[in-house]
């Protein structure tokens, strides 16, 4: 190991410098082959993100508003946004085809782990509110963001009461 | 902030950065190199050292400035303090007797010299460190060195310096893992980086649209464990091979898969899944695919990391809010280790396993904060108001964050008690974050 090496080295070196500081001829550490430096990159592109919902498929029918907001640290549902989630409650008991992911994030307070799973206990609330209401629990999927996408990115208690969302997204089959 | 005793001392260093980074500017600088911009507190008792250009017996400019880039090291580290180079006596290089009486008169405690030759495809590299006042050679010797490990052998020689003389071991020549985000909200691009722990050579791993988060070195220094939003419906915990760039997805269950962090001995991983419920604790063997439960509350347990190959240190708000508690490595009974305040998470442990630092969240706002496990003694290292991310270095002097610097994500460092703290940006205006300080290499 690197370290050993040096010390052994260094004492005879010490040693050998006494009474002179001729230059010596052999290094005492080789960095000719450093692999430590090395890294090699990867690339992830050419991902989809969805696209344009056609007004005549499930999810153009779909009630229209499709944000929640929370209130900070927390993931219990609002008052007055037990209307959205219930009109999507009964929507989505008369669609069993219906299938929506619930997307859960948070504003940038606190550490970004944590927000990730708070951002699941707020889907997993409005998901669980859905189900009351006849909803199949393969009708519903909560992934969480936490804090990492933002909708806006200042750093003010109007841009953190934006963040602190979840975003009901009807997933739509990719087909013809 | 302006503390009127240190302004001259702020002044001083600021003449030296300049005049360092005026002999570096000579030298091409890497596209989106990690500038240190200032030390914003220095260290008390730091100890004076003379540090002399290294010589060069080749033609044209040296290849590159050994001595800076040691002055650098030594005074981030908060215990050194190089003369500058305006003030420095004579100009003795690598073979010459040092006259000890003027280095004396200087102030210089110590003497660091050098001298850089060409040798074949690369060049040898020589220091020697002498103790001014009892006029002794401590010690010295040279490396074989390349364009590619010149750097690496002048962070080396900050080691041996700093060892020699402060006894404990040095960590400049190592690394940090960062997250890097560039672009505007809806599109963005996010790279997962790895630099020297000076911030020089920064170079992304991971490239994605998507985001990328929690970057933790194994044990090898050579995989990292990250989580990964490049599936936008399910995240994922991936390996992947700095060197090879060859990469093993280790779980994506559904829910959760987060805070990926390695065991010491390098062959298990802590992480947090949800697919069985609320965010908890889990072990996976990681040659073996094995998952073990740790924790089952309704509440979040996440964050977790290792004290030892036997023992977890994790962040659950099973009594309200965020806090952090021990557990054993197999499950069992979880004990609270923090008391202070409503708000304890994201714990990085000291390699000799004495101290958890950790995100404190006060009224106003967030700081790193740190206790010693013997005594619970507790103290706050930080005074941002969004400091996050703390990572031990691997000598257990210094630790790395991530804060907000004129609204944008910075780095910080800040040492064990608190005295020196450091700011890093991005050069190019960008957003970095989630730093992890490398082990040392094997």
């Amino acid at each position: 190991m690197n370290r050993l090496h040096i010390l052994v080295v260094a004492t005879v070196a010490l040693l050998s410098a006494c009474g002179s500081n001729e230059l010596r001829d052999t290094p005492d550490i080789d960095l000719a082959s450093n692999q430590s430096a090395i890294v090699q990159p990867v690339t992830i592109d050419g991902l989809q993100d969805g696209t344009e919902i056609d007004p005549n498929s499930i999810a153009g029918k779909a009630p229209l508003e499709r944000v929640i907001y929370f209130d900070y640290d927390q993931a219990e549902l609002r008052p007055e946004f037990l209307e959205i989630v219930a009109q999507h409650g009964r929507f989505l008991a008369q669609n069993p085809d219906g299938r929506v992911r619930l997307e859960g994030h948070t504003d940038e307070r606190g550490t970004r782990e944590y927000n990730i799973a708070l951002g699941e206990a707020r889907a997993k609330t409005i998901a669980r509110m859905l189900q009351l209401q006849g909803v199949g629990s393969a009708q519903t999927r909560a992934v969480s963001y936490g804090e990492e996408l933002p909708v806006d990115d200042a750093h003010n208690n109007d841009a953190w009461a934006k963040n602190r969302r979840v975003n009901i997204i009807y997933e739509v089959a990719l087909q013809n | 902030m302006l503390d009127i005793e240190n302004l001259y001392f702020k002044a001083h260093i600021k003449r030296w950065m300049v005049m360092a980074l005026l002999l570096l500017g000579s030298f091409s600088l890497p596209a989106s190199a990690i500038i240190e911009i200032e030390i914003t507190q220095g260290g008390e008792n730091a100890i004076p050292i003379a540090i002399v250009p290294f010589g060069w017996t080749g033609s044209g400019e040296a290849p590159e400035d050994i001595a800076a880039i040691v002055m650098s090291d030594l005074q981030r580290s908060g215990n050194f303090a190089p003369l500058n180079r305006q003030d420095l006596v004579a100009s003795p290089v690598s073979g010459d007797v040092p006259r000890y009486a003027n280095w004396r008169l200087s102030g210089a405690d110590f003497l660091l010299m050098g001298g850089t030759r060409p040798a074949g495809d690369g060049y040898i590299v020589e220091f020697q460190l002498y103790d001014v006042l009892q006029e002794t050679l401590l010690t010295g010797f040279n490396f074989q060195v390349t364009d590619q490990t010149l750097r690496s052998a002048a962070h080396q020689i900050s080691d041996e310096v700093y060892e020699e003389i402060l006894g404990i071991a040095g960590a400049f020549n190592t690394q940090i893992a960062f997250i890097s985000v560039s672009g505007k909200v809806g599109d963005r691009t996010y790279k997962l980086e790895l630099a020297d722990a000076d911030g020089e050579n920064p170079q992304a791993m991971l490239t994605s649209p998507r985001p990328i988060l929690s970057p933790a070195w194994a044990p090898d220094g050579v995989r990292i464990a990250y989580v990964s939003f490049e599936n936008r419906t399910q995240s994922a915990i991936y390996i992947q091979d700095r060197q090879l760039g060859s990469r093993v997805k280790a779980l994506s269950r559904d829910g959760i898969n987060g805070a990926p962090s390695w065991s010491p001995d390098g062959k298990r991983l802590a992480v947090t899944l949800s697919y069985e419920g609320s965010a908890d604790i889990y072990v996976l063997q990681i040659e073996s695919g094995d998952l073990r439960r740790i924790t089952d509350s309704d509440a979040i347990d996440t964050e977790a990391t290792w004290i030892d190959d036997d023992t977890l240190v994790f962040t659950s708000d099973r009594s309200g809010g965020p806090q952090l508690y021990e557990v054993s490595a197999r499950g069992g009974r979880a004990s609270r280790i923090t008391f202070e305040g409503n708000y304890n998470a994201s714990a990085t442990v000291s390699p000799d396993g004495s101290t958890i630092a950790f995100v404190h969240g006060t009224g106003s706002g967030f700081q790193i904060g740190a206790i010693d496990r013997a005594s619970d003694l507790f103290q706050t290292l930080t005074q941002g108001t969004l400091d996050e991310s703390p990572s031990f270095s691997p000598n257990g002097q210094m630790i790395i964050f991530a804060t907000e610097k004129n609204g944008r994500g910075t780095l910080g460092a800040v040492s064990l008690d608190g005295s020196v703290v450091q700011s890093l940006s991005l050069e190019n205006g960008g957003t970095v974050r989630e730093p992890s300080w490398s082990p040392y290499s094997q």
